[in-house]
């Protein structure tokens, strides 16, 4: 909110800086966001009368004026705006003057000596859109400073209001809080009850009591609308951003911004009947005064004559009952609307100042005086008569006393409190209060619908007290020591060994496009978001492989040829009417295998490069790995990582047809695992070490293509006191059989009860081979 | 003896010259070994008379001496080249780079993540989690955020559907735990948080960290204690200036914006802080007492605090990171100076 800070210190007007004041509504919750001032600086301006104009002799466009100034002789100025006339009253520069943009000096204009400058509010820098000189009313002061004149010493304090202090949408409001902070009083408007002075008296029938428990009305006849809003008013409301209209409107926005108590007018001639405050029916509508047709739901509060709805109420009048320049009798409006009733009757994409207020809550100790402030100041600015108020009154919104406990509020706060500091606090901010044996029972403000519990008021007095005054206290509690089994591991350690494999952590949105589910994960039907920031970020993710894949598209576009990556974070699946979500960890690897580097050949990264770091990921358990169709994958060269019996990830390389459609020269090799399959661990037990020297035998094989690995392995592994079996060659080629491969073992034998003697290791391996050869016939390669 | 002195010389000359091992031994045996010329002379010892025998023995030995002596020294010696030869042969150019993987490095938002953690958990708080995908009631009406509170419109909230939407901060996180558990709770609840918010300020997926301690006699300036010893440590600067700012968060009551003094100007005013001095890290506050009822527990009894922080921001503020998009950008050439 926008508040002119001259405008506020006619309300409350503390001795201190404009900087300090700032500083302390800051600091008791009202944040002072930014201090503009109205005026660019600038001097040596005044007020000045055009007292003749004669056409330049030698210049088409240009005039050559006689211009009071308020110095002893007229000033001669060479003026070339089209609209300066003789008699005109507009602020002068004068030569010396140093504008936003220029300095003054005498000087001939195309032969004429010229002694100053008259300005357009351009030129001064106070209007940013009208050309030409600026017109003062006539009887503005000639010779006076044109600042002080147009009060341009002044700046705008743009406040950053919190949802519940609806209370300080208001002059009055911030005032009260400067009056609760450094004691200097609170000065209001003259508010006292107008005579009416015509009969008139509107009949208002208000249907819904609960939604809107007062409603005043008053009809003001016979004004003159032709009448200009006097320019301080308008200089406020537009300091304030609000734009002027006419002398009615600025008036109900001006006590609006000055009470805090929205208004609205009605031309009296448009309307008829009854003025009625009920819900709308279904199919009603209205046209509002932004020109927008509103279809009207159930919800909606209306303000309706006998011909329909004239206004939503609380939010915007209807253009039909709108008050133009021809108006000349009014109805005006001030009432509560009910805050949780507005709230349900919001319009999408339609916030007023109006309903701001309203869903917010408005004082309705304010209501009357706001009638009445009103229609005081349309009858001095453009005369009429006002009739007497009519009015609709029900059970307004209760103001309960709320006890406050010496001993919560010193519980909550940490501080020692005295009964009469708190007395002392609760009078600063002008709360109706009594005491009893430490327990102030006390009464919120008709303009406070935040302070509903006790904790309200312990906010209340801490707010002012100063936050600033309450020390920061280590605390001093039980010591308990935090269970961490060691069955289990952080995912900060998986991290920190993607790290060590070369992997950077990734940060992808959790929202995807919808392609990238339907592509990677087959999934047609995922999570939507309503609202979206942007279409190809409307699903949630079933899985991190399209962000990682856009992240390699965005670097490789970014000259990074090899490129790994990891993420760990949450995917969304539907289950029935519930999502579930799974922590994932998924990882990319692209281009070499290694950094670029001397001594190491270059190779592509392949499978078997990825394999070994899922393989890490879960060590020392193992996981077993089966071919596996995925669709994001090759599908000769994926598998399923099976854990536990289940599966719990993917690995693969990514299927070419989707390396071709997000413009990857080459298939990088992906995986990813269900994070809580890696989390588990476990607790290593302790087992005796042999005495016994190992005895190690190579043999090789060769096999049919389709027989796994894993299975040659399970066999060679499941030979009794095989203490370890490794797979080190496998070969292809020359002296291998076409469709045929040779793999090569190291097998360690190692008994824990004996020596073993060559014979018996030969006899043992003999019976390997005879084993393998039955299960997979394969042959022995010598 | 002459004869002796001669073969001396051309004994010890000829070890001296060579500088080949095998030479030497050869040289050995020619002079020392079973035929040697000095064995044969010792050999020859046996006609000589008694004194004339003692006399040349002596002269043979003292000399077979000097020859042993001087075939060890050369030994050694050329042992000793050897060495030094292939040595200076396996010498490497030590600057030549370092061989295998390079490491990676985690995001600079964990990586904040893991420094907050560390440091609450030193004082006993452990770390939970919770959905990402929340329904209404945990997000806002748990939270005393009733339907229709103006302060959800602060939340500019991504939709599931009618009950389901992406959580709007991490508070809610909270609210499980507390059901899940009994007090006293110390808990940080790390996450990320989802708004419908688009600019260089403001991402619509961002990380919070929450707060939440809740026991008997915890109190208003216990949570300042906290939060400016957490600030201090984190931003490791002992006088860093922490201040409480009266704000509105459902709930809590009393709540309190966080600010602290600016980092890149020392509170002077900068750029940064727009020229205030401060930065806004973070709200907290008292746990509202409705909070406390919605998980069943006597709000007259237990007392808590709560406290919330952007690790995003955190994380630009302590690497002077100027743009928030770069977290979510998966860019290598930001990633790569983080690790």
């Amino acid at each position: 909110m926008k508040l002119s800070e001259n405008w506020l210190r006619t309300f409350a007007n503390p001795d201190i800086s404009r900087d300090e004041l700032a500083h302390r509504l800051t600091m008791c919750g009202i944040e002072v966001e930014a201090i503009e001032p109205v005026a660019p600086p600038f001097d040596k301006v005044v007020v000045a009368k055009v007292l003749s104009v004669e056409k330049h002799p030698d210049a088409d466009r240009l005039n050559v004026c006689r211009v009071d100034a308020g110095l002893p002789e007229p000033l001669q100025i060479v003026c070339g705006a089209p609209n300066v006339f003789a008699g005109a009253i507009v602020p002068c520069a004068l030569e010396g003057a140093t504008l936003p943009a220029i300095q003054i000096r005498a000087a001939k204009v195309r032969g004429v000596m010229s002694y100053g400058m008259l300005c357009s509010g351009k030129e001064l820098g106070i209007e940013s859109d009208i050309d030409g000189l600026m017109i003062l009313p006539q009887d503005a002061p000639v010779g006076e400073d044109f600042r002080n004149y147009w009060d341009l010493e002044d700046h705008v304090f743009d406040l950053k209001l919190t949802p519940n202090r609806a209370d300080c949408l208001s002059i009055l409001g911030v005032a009260r809080e400067i009056s609760a902070m450094t004691g200097v009083p609170v000065v209001r408007p003259q508010l006292s009850p107008v005579e009416a002075d015509c009969s008139d008296v509107p009949e208002i029938a208000v249907e819904s009591p609960e939604s809107c428990p007062l409603y005043l009305g008053r009809v003001v006849k016979g004004i003159d609308l032709s009448i200009p809003t006097p320019q301080w008013m308008q200089r406020r409301l537009a300091r304030c951003g609000i734009r002027p209209r006419n002398i009615v409107v600025d008036v109900t926005n001006y006590v609006m911004l000055e009470l805090g108590q929205p208004m609205h007018a009605y031309d009296l001639a448009k309307i008829g009947g009854k003025i009625a405050v009920r819900f709308a029916k279904e199919g009603e509508g209205v046209l509002l005064l932004n020109g927008e047709e509103i279809a009207l739901s159930s919800k909606q509060l209306l303000i309706a004559d006998r011909n329909g709805p004239i206004a939503l109420a609380g939010i915007m009048g209807g253009e039909g009952s709108s008050v133009t320049d021809a108006t000349c009798d009014i109805f005006l409006e001030a009432a509560f609307f009910d805050p949780s009733t507005m709230a349900k009757a919001r319009v999408p994409n339609l916030s007023t100042d109006a309903s701001y207020r309203f869903e917010r809550g408005v004082d309705f100790g304010m209501t009357e005086s706001a009638m009445d402030y009103a229609t005081r100041l349309i009858l001095l600015a453009c005369g009429g008569c006002a009739g007497p108020v009519g009015e609709f009154r029900a059970a307004l919104p209760a103001r309960d006393p709320i006890d406050l406990r010496l001993s919560r509020a010193k519980r909550i706060l940490g501080i020692d409190l005295s009964p009469d500091a708190v007395t002392s606090l609760l009078k600063k901010l002008g709360f109706e209060f009594s005491l009893r044996e430490n327990v102030f029972s006390v009464v919120p403000p008709s303009c406070r619908f935040d302070i509903r519990i006790e904790e309200d008021l312990v906010e209340e007095i801490a707010r002012i007290y100063g936050y600033d005054n309450l020390a920061g206290v280590r605390p001093a509690a039980a010591m308990s020591m935090l269970a961490a089994g060691e069955s289990s591991r952080e995912v900060a350690e998986l991290r920190k060994l993607m790290v060590a494999k070369g992997y950077f952590e990734a940060i992808s949105y959790a929202f995807v496009d919808a392609a990238w589910e339907a592509d990677f994960c087959a999934n047609l039907d995922p999570i939507l978001l309503r609202n979206p920031i942007a279409s190809q970020m409307g699903a949630m993710r079933s899985s991190l492989i399209g962000g990682l894949v856009d992240a390699l598209a965005f670097n490789l576009n970014r000259k990074q040829s090899r490129v790994r990556l990891f993420e760990t974070g949450a995917c969304f699946f539907k289950r029935d009417a519930a999502y579930e979500q799974k922590e994932m960890l998924a990882g990319l690897c692209y281009g070499s295998a290694m950094p670029e580097q001397w001594g190491e050949a270059a190779r592509n990264v392949d499978f078997f490069d990825v394999k070994s770091d899922v393989e890490a990921l879960f060590s020392p358990l193992a996981p077993e790995f089966e071919p596996l169709a995925h669709p994001a994958l090759h599908p000769g060269r994926s598998a399923g990582v099976i854990f536990g019996g289940k599966i719990v990830g993917v690995i693969g390389e990514l299927h070419p047809k989707w390396a071709q459609k997000y413009d990857l020269p080459k298939a990088p090799v992906l995986f990813e695992i269900e994070l809580e399959a890696l989390l588990k661990r476990e607790v290593p037990a302790f087992s005796e070490i042999s005495k016994f020297p190992p005895v190690k035998r190579d043999i090789a094989i060769v096999v049919d293509e389709k027989i796994s690995a894993r299975s040659i392995l399970e066999v060679c592994r499941s030979m009794q006191a095989s203490a370890k079996v490794e797979l080190f060659d496998l070969y292809r080629g020359k002296g291998v059989e076409a469709g045929k491969k040779s793999l090569a073992f190291s097998i360690t034998i190692q008994d824990t009860q004996k020596t073993l003697l060559d014979a018996e290791v030969d006899v043992m391996i003999s019976q390997l081979i005879e084993a393998l050869e039955k299960r997979f016939d394969s042959k022995l390669r010598i | 003896m002459q004869n002796l002195d001669i073969l001396i010389e051309q004994a010890l000359n000829d070890l001296s010259r060579t500088s080949d091992p095998v030479e030497l031994e050869q040289i050995k045996a020619r002079y020392l070994g079973k035929g040697g010329a000095i064995t044969e002379l010792l050999k020859g010892l046996g006609k000589l008379e008694p004194d004339a025998r003692r006399e040349a023995g002596a002269a043979i030995n003292r000399a077979k001496d000097a020859v042993e002596s001087r075939l060890s020294e050369r030994r050694e010696a050329i042992q000793a080249a050897i060495l030094e030869k292939q040595l200076a042969e396996e010498a490497l150019d030590v600057t030549l780079p370092g061989r295998g993987q390079e490491s990676g490095g985690i995001h600079p938002v964990t990586r904040t993540l893991e420094r907050v953690q560390a440091i609450f958990h030193s004082i006993g708080f452990c770390s939970v989690s919770g959905p990402e995908i929340e329904t209404d009631f945990f997000n806002f009406t748990a939270l005393n955020i009733p339907e229709d509170h103006p302060a959800r419109a602060m939340h500019d909230t991504f939709y599931v559907d009618a009950e389901h939407l992406l959580r709007t901060h991490t508070s809610p996180i909270q609210i499980h735990y507390m059901m899940e558990n009994a007090p006293p709770v110390k808990i940080i609840a790390p996450g990320r948080v989802y708004r419908v918010d688009s600019d260089a300020t403001h991402s619509p997926m961002f990380h919070q960290i929450e707060g939440l301690w809740v026991d008997e006699e915890v109190n208003f300036t216990h949570l300042k204690g906290i939060v400016s010893d957490f600030l201090q440590r984190f931003f490791e600067r002992e006088q860093l200036k922490v201040r409480f700012r009266p704000s509105f968060f459902p709930f809590t009551e009393p709540s309190a914006e966080i600010d602290m003094g600016c980092v890149f100007c020392d509170g002077e005013g900068c750029r940064v802080c727009s020229h205030t001095g401060w930065l806004e890290v973070g709200g907290c506050g008292m746990v509202h007492p409705n909070v406390l009822k919605h998980v069943g527990w006597d709000s007259e009894k237990y007392l808590g605090f709560a406290f919330g922080m952007g690790l995003d921001r955190l994380a630009m503020l302590k690497y002077g990171v100027n743009d928030l998009r770069l977290f979510f950008s998966n860019d290598l050439r930001f990633l790569k100076q983080f690790n």
